[in-house]
């Protein structure tokens, strides 16, 4: 018991740690960059007098450790600051903006996960077989096809030539402010609303971009299951297994795969992390408004606190993701407990 | 009986054929009464009219608020009367007297005096980014409720500081800064004497065509018809889709997702010149492609410099070869479109005669600079032509290229040695583009004013002199000569190397029609929009 709280305390210090870093870090690389965050705010022909006043309404007159004093004791506070470009409070934005790509993402994990596992134990079992090559080829392809010129490509022909798509955006124009915002998560407000075309319609536009980045995350899974699997297929109990005379399947998914799941945990948690880290390639090309969009239009526009903000939130779904994947190693490895 | 493998791929295709039936549902043509617009919205941070300064968000404010009088893109010596009726000046141009039309707000309310005059004493005690295009006229917090006054129902007076032009005064007043705002909606809605700010920021309160249903950032702007407004078409709503990727609007374009595109670039447009169903709207917009060069470095600081970088320059075949569709050549310092503007074309490419100038300032050899260029494109192809130009004559050019704010940054600090750069005008008068590069009163470091040519420590007394007098001549006539003549004397006596004008397009579906792009994007309106 003692150790366990020592192990908690531990892990909960390097958490707190690795935040703080990070909010440091962002801070720091924010207040140095070669961009000034006033003419964000007012724009580049704002008068000197405007300029003056904004800055010292911003906090930015102020000596940079005041200045991360000071944004320390709001973050503290539960407070991420404003954004200059939305004019709403961060943590506002971080709410509306994030549940956009947490629906991307999970799907496309869920889809990932139940493609790309499965296609990389029956390479491993077909080992150097034709099979084998033609699951690499498409997992080379998957890792190596930039993502826009594979949404590209994707809008190209099932939008624009075969038009058995929808096109960019999260609705049809049709549904435009007609369905309330409870979770932000359209396919699951859509069915709240009990409008079951407007679900079909969120379920249509998620299709492309989840099929997209679930193909770029499934690659990377079938290449780790492949190998895990290849390394638990020469294991001794697999081989006892086979001469015990249990069927193949048996001994591929009974007895080697449980091995290889303890070590995919890894796997998954780092791949979802990346994709709840907002795909902004993807979002960008399917008008997608996630977060990776927000993170990335605030820091061409200088707008910090945005930039800060969203950057503590990737950490923390790093951070917690690993955590989890931890615990579960700790809970399915008889060999770590 | 279903053999295993084809129950295996039956289950296989059933994702795909339900999908394609989702996909079914999921296609509506665009309703004949509601226009949707895909647009890049992510530089816009206000919606209030006395904050706003950017492209999107004032065009958006254009659509939703009147002013007293407005540009006219016809004929830009004149303006169009629209909550005013008739003006007049007193026998010493300080006292202006507006007499107002009849015009309804949104909420059925009449606009009044005391709107137009509460509106216009708002905007000068925020004093936000927009306020110095009125606050030019010796308007303080202090004075303008003194100096802006309702006179009765449907009569404002307007006493400026000093002697004034009616037409510059009357060009100020058309920008967004001149918006009327209804004071009782406006005020009802303020906190922590914000004067209704933070409100305005997401809400609107005025009497144009259209009136804020939603402003979602980064995301999209949907429009209502004010019922009580000036349009008169068939259009209910207006919903701009914050479309990012020029690509994506072209491909929304031709599916008839959206009826508008209006962020194609060169690229997309060669592709929607030869589509049958996009007409393109073009027009040539006050953003001008500039090369700045900084006097603090002593090569630049030689007018022969000056004029040889001009001569050497190959205007024609850089926007033939690389913006055929975004840009024209223009060498002014006020864009084509404004009052006064001159179209003179005065440099072409002649090396020679650069060559000579380069000698005369002693520099035969010459010398090694530093560009400075914003990462976008067409910016990094023209510094490249810019660099091959100039070194034929002996500047030898290092590019250096970085995001636009970046740029902009490096030339507030005054840190660049050239920089090709934009500049876009902030409203619709002569003075406007002559005040920033011709007019600057103090060049040290720590200027209460840094205009444009304050970043390249330009000082030219006898130009500003000249800027002065034409902003303050009474006769319009005489004022518009008067920028004419300061126009040519620019062009051959400054170090700014005007090369170009930039050309807004607005790509539309056949059949949406009356949609007009103005020389400032405060011009751009759906006010005469229809859609078949």
């Amino acid at each position: 018991m003692k150790n366990r709280l020592k192990s908690f305390s531990a892990m909960l210090s390097s958490v707190i740690l690795t935040l703080f870093g990070l909010t440091v870090l962002t801070f720091l690389i924010g207040r140095v960059m070669p961009v000034d965050p006033v003419i964000a705010a007012v724009g580049d022909n704002a008068p000197e007098d405007v300029i003056l006043r904004v800055r010292a309404e911003m906090g930015l007159d102020q000596p940079i450790p005041v200045q991360f004093l000071h944004y320390l004791s709001q973050l503290l506070h539960g407070d991420f600051g404003m954004s200059v470009l939305t004019k709403n409070p961060v943590a506002t934005d971080i709410a509306r903006f994030f549940p956009a790509t947490f629906e991307l993402a999970t799907a496309a994990l869920l889809l990932a996960t139940l493609v790309g596992i499965p296609l990389g134990v029956w390479a491993a079992v077909r080992q150097g077989s034709f099979t084998d090559q033609a699951i690499r080829v498409l997992c080379l392809a998957g890792h190596s096809v930039p993502v826009f010129m594979l949404s590209m490509i994707s809008l190209l022909i099932f939008y624009s030539a075969l038009g058995i798509a929808p096109g960019p955006g999260r609705q049809d124009i049709i549904y435009d402010g007609m369905i309330p915002t409870v979770t932000g998560l359209m396919s699951v407000d859509t069915l709240l609303a009990g409008d079951l075309d407007a679900f079909r319609d969120a379920l249509a536009h998620m299709a492309q971009p989840v099929i997209i980045l679930a193909y770029f995350s499934m690659a990377y899974i079938a290449r780790m299951t492949r190998a895990f699997m290849i390394d638990a297929l020469k294991g001794e109990y697999v081989i006892t297994a086979r001469a015990k005379g249990l069927s193949g399947l048996k001994v591929v998914w009974s007895h080697a795969f449980p091995t290889v799941a303890v070590q995919l945990i890894t796997v998954l948690a780092l791949t979802y992390a990346g994709l709840l880290e907002g795909a902004v390639v993807t979002e960008t090309v399917f008008s997608w408004p996630g977060i990776g969009q927000y993170l990335t239009t605030s820091l061409m526009n200088a707008d910090m606190n945005p930039v800060i903000g969203s950057t503590l939130l990737v950490g923390l779904i790093y951070v917690g993701l690993n955590l989890l994947a931890d615990i579960l190693y700790r809970l399915l490895d008889p060999r770590v407990q | 009986m279903v053999s295993r493998r084809n129950f295996l791929i039956g289950g296989a295709a059933l994702p795909f054929l339900s999908y394609l039936e989702l996909a079914d549902t999921a296609f509506a043509a665009t309703p004949k009464d509601i226009l949707v617009v895909a647009q890049q919205l992510d530089n816009m941070t206000s919606l209030d009219p006395h904050e706003g300064f950017e492209a999107v968000g004032g065009e958006m404010i254009s659509n939703m608020y009147q002013k007293l009088v407005r540009a006219n893109n016809d004929n830009p010596d004149q303006v169009v009367p629209v909550v005013a009726a008739s003006w007049e000046a007193d026998a010493e141009s300080k006292v202006f007297t507006f007499k107002l039309a009849d015009q309804t707000f949104s909420s059925g309310a009449a606009v009044t005096a005391e709107d137009v005059a509460f509106s216009l004493q708002r905007a000068i005690k925020m004093n936000k980014s927009p306020a110095f295009i009125i606050n030019q006229f010796g308007f303080t917090a202090d004075n303008v409720e003194a100096r802006i006054v309702a006179k009765d129902a449907k009569t404002v007076t307007l006493t400026t500081e000093k002697p004034t032009s009616i037409s510059f005064l009357l060009f100020c007043l058309s920008a967004n800064i001149g918006a009327i705002v209804e004071k009782k909606v406006v005020m009802a809605n303020a906190v922590n004497n914000d004067l209704g700010n933070a409100w305005l920021q997401k809400n609107s309160a005025g009497s144009g065509a259209f009136m804020l249903q939603a402003w979602k950032a980064s995301e999209s702007i949907s429009l209502q018809l004010n019922p009580h407004g000036p349009y008169k078409g068939n259009l209910k709503r207006v919903i701009v889709r914050h479309v990012v990727d020029p690509s994506s609007q072209l491909l929304m374009l031709q599916k008839g997702d959206v009826d508008i595109a209006r962020d194609l670039t060169s690229e997309q447009l060669r592709a929607a010149q030869n589509d049958k169903d996009i007409t393109l709207i073009q027009k040539q917009i006050a953003s001008l492609v500039l090369i700045s060069l900084n006097q603090s470095n002593p090569n630049l600081a030689k007018p022969q410099v000056w004029k040889a970088v001009k001569w050497a320059l190959d205007y024609e075949g850089m926007q033939k070869n690389i913006i055929p569709l975004s840009h024209v050549v223009h060498q002014s310092m006020e864009p084509s479109g404004f009052p006064g503007t001159v179209k003179d074309l005065p440099y072409k490419r002649d090396v020679e005669k650069a060559k000579a100038l380069m000698a005369e300032a002693g520099l035969k050899d010459g010398f090694e600079i530093t560009l400075d260029h914003y990462a976008a494109q067409p910016y990094p192809d023209l510094a490249q032509a810019i660099q091959a130009n100039l070194g034929e004559i002996g500047i030898r050019v290092k590019l250096q290229s970085a995001e636009n704010r970046q740029v902009l940054t490096k030339m507030r600090g005054r840190q660049h040695e050239m920089a090709l750069s934009a500049w876009g005008t902030d409203y619709f008068d002569p003075n406007s583009n002559a005040e920033v590069f011709c007019i600057n009163k103090d060049n040290s470091e720590n200027a209460k004013n840094k205009p444009f040519a304050w970043r390249s420590s330009f000082k030219d007394d006898a130009l500003a002199a000249k800027a002065e007098a034409a902003r303050d001549e009474k006769d319009p006539a005489k004022r518009i000569a008067l920028y004419e003549a300061l126009q040519r004397d620019f062009m051959e006596n400054s170090p700014f190397a005007v090369m170009f004008q930039t050309t807004k397009t607005a790509a539309c579906r056949v059949g949406v029609e009356g949609f007009r792009l103005g020389v400032l994007s405060e011009g751009n309106t759906y006010l005469e929009t229809k859609k078949a």
